[in-house]
């Protein structure tokens, strides 16, 4: 933390020649994040999100860029935790955050995450783009634990959007893993 | 998205002093607002100041008989926090109603409260609004206005503010705590936000050198009786096309004290003092409610495509408060509205 005040106390020079089309940037700024339980020194500019850090920086293309202004749900990561929506969430004010994308549900062996393999035998998905989106949330909504029924998942899976209309099968398969887990 | 640069101050008083230095900076802190509006180039900052991490502002605490709620505590911490659902459920239930829950751990009290219309012509820069670029004209009036304001209006601009945790916090009349370079002082939320007028790009009376440090609740009045009824477009994740918090001190059968704010209607959260006054004393009562509804709705008009939020506002305000005297108040996961 101390050093992250160092590094950030003396502020990013201001890209004076932009307008003009002239060459000077502002600095990238070094930060730090642990993604997917790696840690990684990275260098960002001020207007990188995290969405675009991932995919064309990280090449974790899994996490999909849909309406890229917090509409859909299908950049849903999460962020110590939480989940949110990463096009909206620019990479340098997330410096020093563990991220976890649909690439870091899996065990390191390759056993899928309860609610992947939930996605699978429910069918919870036709085109499959906001699939991975849908299993971040869902997996931040099981450990959140507002939600019981299946008209509280809806509720709560509202900021995902499925264009095939997959809902259904998607609450199902939210439902199976939260039974499995409220029986053990 | 512009170019700009960044800091990210340590303390507050440096926030403070970063915010000066640069008149055309933005502070930061979930991002949700501003970075979309900042994608559609809408808001164009040369420099974003972070407070994400300025200590001390993301704790909820006691504050005298009421509750204080730092700037910096997302909207999924206030809304399950236990104090706040136990005194204050109407603040809790605003707060579930709006967004989604990835918005809303994102975003946080300072920032709902800075949140911007959600005008389509605000929001697209090939068009003319006066909020975006004073003196160039207000096309919603005669264009797409079915989500615009009814009350409150101006010649100049119909946008409506689009927070429900807004239409909640007027309700309950808490106060906006902010810091300057001339130190702290305390906006009552029926001054935080502006009507229109001539200066539409003015959407609230905090100074641009100022930061929100969070808002403190008074004493609990009204965790019983009260509701935050939303009715819009498709039953989550929109914004309101009108809502309603109603909150009533109950005796029995007899209304003491009374608020009651609109949301999706005006500039700013909507109360009529003088309507709540109509119920002090009185029996609960859907001929009382109508009546206060009338009041409230006093001077509305709509701009054609919202014509209808007239009605919808009146009749919400009705079924508003007969939630809140009966004590049940609108479930935000079950929608249907008794």
């Amino acid at each position: 933390m101390a050093d992250l005040e160092l590094k950030t106390r003396q502020g990013f020079a201001p890209d004076a020649g932009h307008e003009s089309g002239a060459s000077a940037l502002p600095d990238e700024i070094p930060i730090t994040l642990t993604v997917n339980g790696r840690r990684q020194e990275l260098h960002v500019r001020p207007w990188t999100t995290l969405l675009d850090l991932l995919r064309e920086d990280m090449s974790l293309y899994g996490t999909k860029k849909g309406c890229d202004h917090g509409q859909c749900g299908a950049c849903t990561v999460l962020i110590d935790g939480q989940r949110m929506n990463s096009c909206l969430a620019l990479a340098v004010t997330k410096d020093g955050s563990e991220i976890t994308t649909i690439e870091g549900l899996a065990s390191p062996d390759g056993t899928l995450h309860p609610l992947q393999e939930a996605f699978i035998e429910h069918d919870a998905f036709q085109c499959g783009y906001c699939t991975p989106g849908q299993i971040c949330s869902g997996v931040a909504l099981l450990r959140e634990g507002h939600a019981k029924t299946a008209e509280e998942i809806r509720e709560h899976m509202s900021g995902n959007l499925c264009r095939c209309g997959a809902y259904t099968n998607i609450v199902d398969a939210i439902e199976s893993v939260m039974a499995k887990e409220t029986a053990k | 998205m512009n170019r700009f640069s960044y800091a990210r101050p340590g303390s507050v008083a440096d926030a403070v002093r970063e915010l000066a230095g640069h008149p055309a900076a933005k502070v930061i802190a979930g991002g949700t607002n501003l970075v979309d509006l900042m994608k559609y180039n809408v808001e164009r900052p040369t420099h974003l100041v972070d407070v994400g991490r300025l200590p001390g502002l993301k704790e909820i605490e006691e504050a005298g008989e009421g509750l204080r709620i730092g700037a910096l505590v997302s909207n999924t911490a206030a809304a399950y926090d236990e104090r706040v659902k136990e005194r204050y459920p109407l603040l809790s239930s605003a707060i579930l109603a709006g967004a989604s829950p990835q918005l809303r751990n994102a975003a946080t009290t300072g920032g709902n409260l800075l949140q911007r219309t959600r005008c389509y012509y605000f929001y697209d820069p090939a068009t003319p609004c006066n909020k975006r670029e004073p003196g160039s004209g207000c096309p919603a009036k005669n264009g797409q206005n079915r989500i615009l304001a009814i009350l409150g209006t101006s010649e100049h601009c119909i946008a409506t503010h689009p927070s429900d945790m807004c239409v909640a916090l007027a309700a309950l009349e808490a106060v906006v705590k902010v810091v300057g370079p001339n130190g702290e002082r305390s906006i009552p939320m029926a001054d935080f936000h502006r009507l229109p007028g001539n200066m539409p790009e003015k959407d609230t009376n905090l100074h641009a050198d100022e930061i929100i440090l969070g808002v403190e609740l008074p004493e609990p009045r009204f965790a019983k009786h009260y509701t935050y009824l939303k009715l819009r477009d498709r039953l989550s994740y929109a914004f309101a096309l009108v809502s309603v918090a109603a909150a009533l001190e109950m005796d029995g059968d007899t209304i003491g004290e009374a608020r009651i704010a609109l949301g999706g209607v005006a500039h700013k959260p909507w109360r009529v003092e003088e309507a709540e006054m109509m119920l002090r004393g009185k029996t609960a009562d859907r001929r009382v409610f109508a009546a206060v509804a009338e009041r409230i709705l006093e001077g509305a008009q709509g701009f054609g495509h919202n014509d209808f939020k007239v009605d919808l506002a009146r009749r919400a305000v009705i079924r508003a408060l007969s939630q809140a005297a009966r004590g049940t108040p609108q479930s935000q996961t079950d929608k249907r509205i008794q």
